[in-house]
């Protein structure tokens, strides 16, 4: 089996960008990403497009295709295709290229997420991401996905003593990364009384505690053409990348307040990069919730993620960084594209290229996207040799 | 799209709360399953239908404020998790109730009642939901 590096990333700012259409964003991610690895569209043997739901934002399917032939390399017929896992779809497209790549039977892929929420009206929206929970069994009856995460926050707080601050405090640690990165969706610093008291989304979870909608798009370029990595200006290593998956619905899992697909995929992870969880630098976790952030942290941490929280260890500068991005929660949560811009952030960190946000010596990153809440995992270890 | 089969064909289990049983292993599933996940190829052809009595208690809670479009009248309504007294949980919501009074480990019993409107046919569709017992 081959190494695999990422040679090029790219990504759109995120946000609310009315200006901008899927196209538009996907096309201007996925060129930066070329631009940044040397390469030319001659380069890719196959666009690895991530997106969660096109089809009710923008009535648009097939944006694979679109995507490739919006950027201008259909005369190349370069092999398109999309890859949907819920809100996992860029970790999942990126753990599908790592894995054609790795056999050999592509050397060069091009993996772009995108998303465009804006197009319709926030309710609309909502709705929509509601999408990747069962329909039949749960938004039929009224649940929205916040609402789900709402009923882990309750029951934890019940079984376990979790305080509302000891999560109310994710948003603050992504608030105060997004701070220092430039492609931000906000760039406000916020305080944990902000948090508990903003407007209610399901109780307890306020508007705070949840990702917002937000338009953008991120691409990172990969590859093991030896030339091709020799003549990158700084090649990360792609470690490892797993997946897991667990029951769709909370009503169906034995506990609702832990994560076993996400034990099982950074395990596995751990296991193919062949190091310990003390030898990772920085994390990148999917603070969709706040609740959802701290629960991934328990599969990580077990009991030391609260004591670790209290002690103010996620922050950039500290022993343990989490979301040095930003994190879902404040660079921002275009769905399809969010696990793509993980390992744009994972690169950019691993180069030294951080600026003020930069996490020192840094030598390993791992990142985890999921789809819904804790149904689908996907981890991904990055590193420098 | 064709909204009213999609309705039909689950109303059984919506009106009775009819659930599965595994007849190899003895577990019970609400939402109902064609296959066991605990036996998976082992139960096929032996799930069996099996209503559930509707009384349980409340394992999980939220107050739902920001609801879907078709729940927009109801905010703010409460969402709940149900354990019932054959095992499964159950997602649905409280009704008929003061939210701020729920607390974990109430007693409850479904009730039908009309859940949604659906889209431009205007078909109403009934359900399940919970009450304080
Ligand atoms: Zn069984």
């Amino acid at each position: 089996m081959r190494d695999v590096y990422v040679v090029g990333v790219g990504t759109t700012r995120y946000g609310e960008l009315w200006d901008q259409s899927l196209r538009d964003l996907a096309s201007e991610a996925g060129l930066r990403a070329l631009v940044d690895a040397g390469l030319k569209a001659e380069d890719i043997d196959a666009l690895y497009g991530a997106n969660t739901s096109s089809g009710q934002f923008i009535d648009q399917e097939h944006i694979a295709a679109l995507i490739s032939d919006y950027s201008g390399i259909s005369e190349l017929g370069i092999p398109s295709i999309r890859i949907e896992a819920g809100s996992a779809s860029g970790g999942a497209a990126l753990h599908q290229a790592f894995l054609a790549v790795k056999s050999g039977q592509y050397d060069t892929i091009a993996v772009g997420g995108v998303e465009k929420m804006t197009d319709v009206p926030s309710e609309v929206a909502n709705e929509i991401i509601g999408g990747s929970l069962d329909a039949e069994w749960e938004t039929f009856l009224g649940a929205t996905e916040p609402s789900i995460a709402a009923l882990i926050a309750r029951r934890h707080e019940y079984d376990r003593g979790v305080k509302r601050e000891n999560y109310a405090i994710l948003p603050v640690i992504s608030h105060k990364h997004a701070s220092m990165n430039e492609t931000s969706h906000f760039k406000n610093v916020i305080k944990i009384d902000d948090v508990i008291n903003a407007s209610l989304v399901a109780e307890p979870l306020t508007v705070y505690d949840t990702a917002p909608v937000s338009d953008g798009a991120s691409a990172v370029i990969i590859t093991s053409d030896k030339k091709k990595i020799k003549s990158a200006s700084n090649p990360i290593k792609i470690k490892s990348s797993s997946m897991a998956n667990d029951f769709l619905s909370l009503h169906d899992r034995n506990r609702i307040d832990t994560f076993k697909a996400v034990k099982k995929s950074t395990s596995k992870a751990l296991e193919g990069a062949g190091i310990t969880l003390e030898k990772v630098d920085g994390f990148e976790i999917h603070d969709s919730y706040s609740i959802a952030g701290l629960i991934q942290l328990e599969e990580l941490f077990g009991k030391e993620a609260l004591r670790m929280s209290e002690n103010g260890e996620y922050y950039y500068d500290s022993s343990c960084p989490i979301n040095v991005s930003g994190g879902l929660k404040a660079h921002g949560n275009p769905l399809g594209a969010t696990g793509v811009y993980q390992a744009v952030e994972a690169t950019i960190q691993l180069r030294g290229n951080a600026g003020l946000r930069q996490v020192k010596d840094s030598r390993n990153f791992m990142i985890h996207n999921m789809g819904g809440l804790g149904t689908t995992s996907v981890t991904t270890i990055l590193g420098v040799e | 799209m064709s909204e009213v089969p999609r309705f039909w064909r689950e109303a059984k289990h919506r009106y009775r709360l009819v659930g599965t049983r595994c007849e190899n292993c003895n577990t019970l599933y609400f939402p109902p399953r064609d296959i066991c996940p605990k036996c998976r190829r082992e139960s096929v052809g032996k799930m069996r239908e099996e209503e559930l009595s509707g009384e349980g208690e409340i394992y999980s809670f939220t107050i739902v404020h920001d609801g879907l479009e078709q729940f927009k009248l109801q905010v703010p309504y409460v969402m709940a998790l149900i354990k019932t007294k054959e095992g499964p949980l159950v997602t649905g919501q409280i009704v008929d109730c003061d939210p701020s009074e729920i607390k974990i480990g109430m007693n409850v019993r479904s009730v039908l009642r009309k859940v949604r409107t659906e889209g431009k046919s205007g078909i109403l569709q009934y359900g399940y939901k919970f009450e304080l017992k």
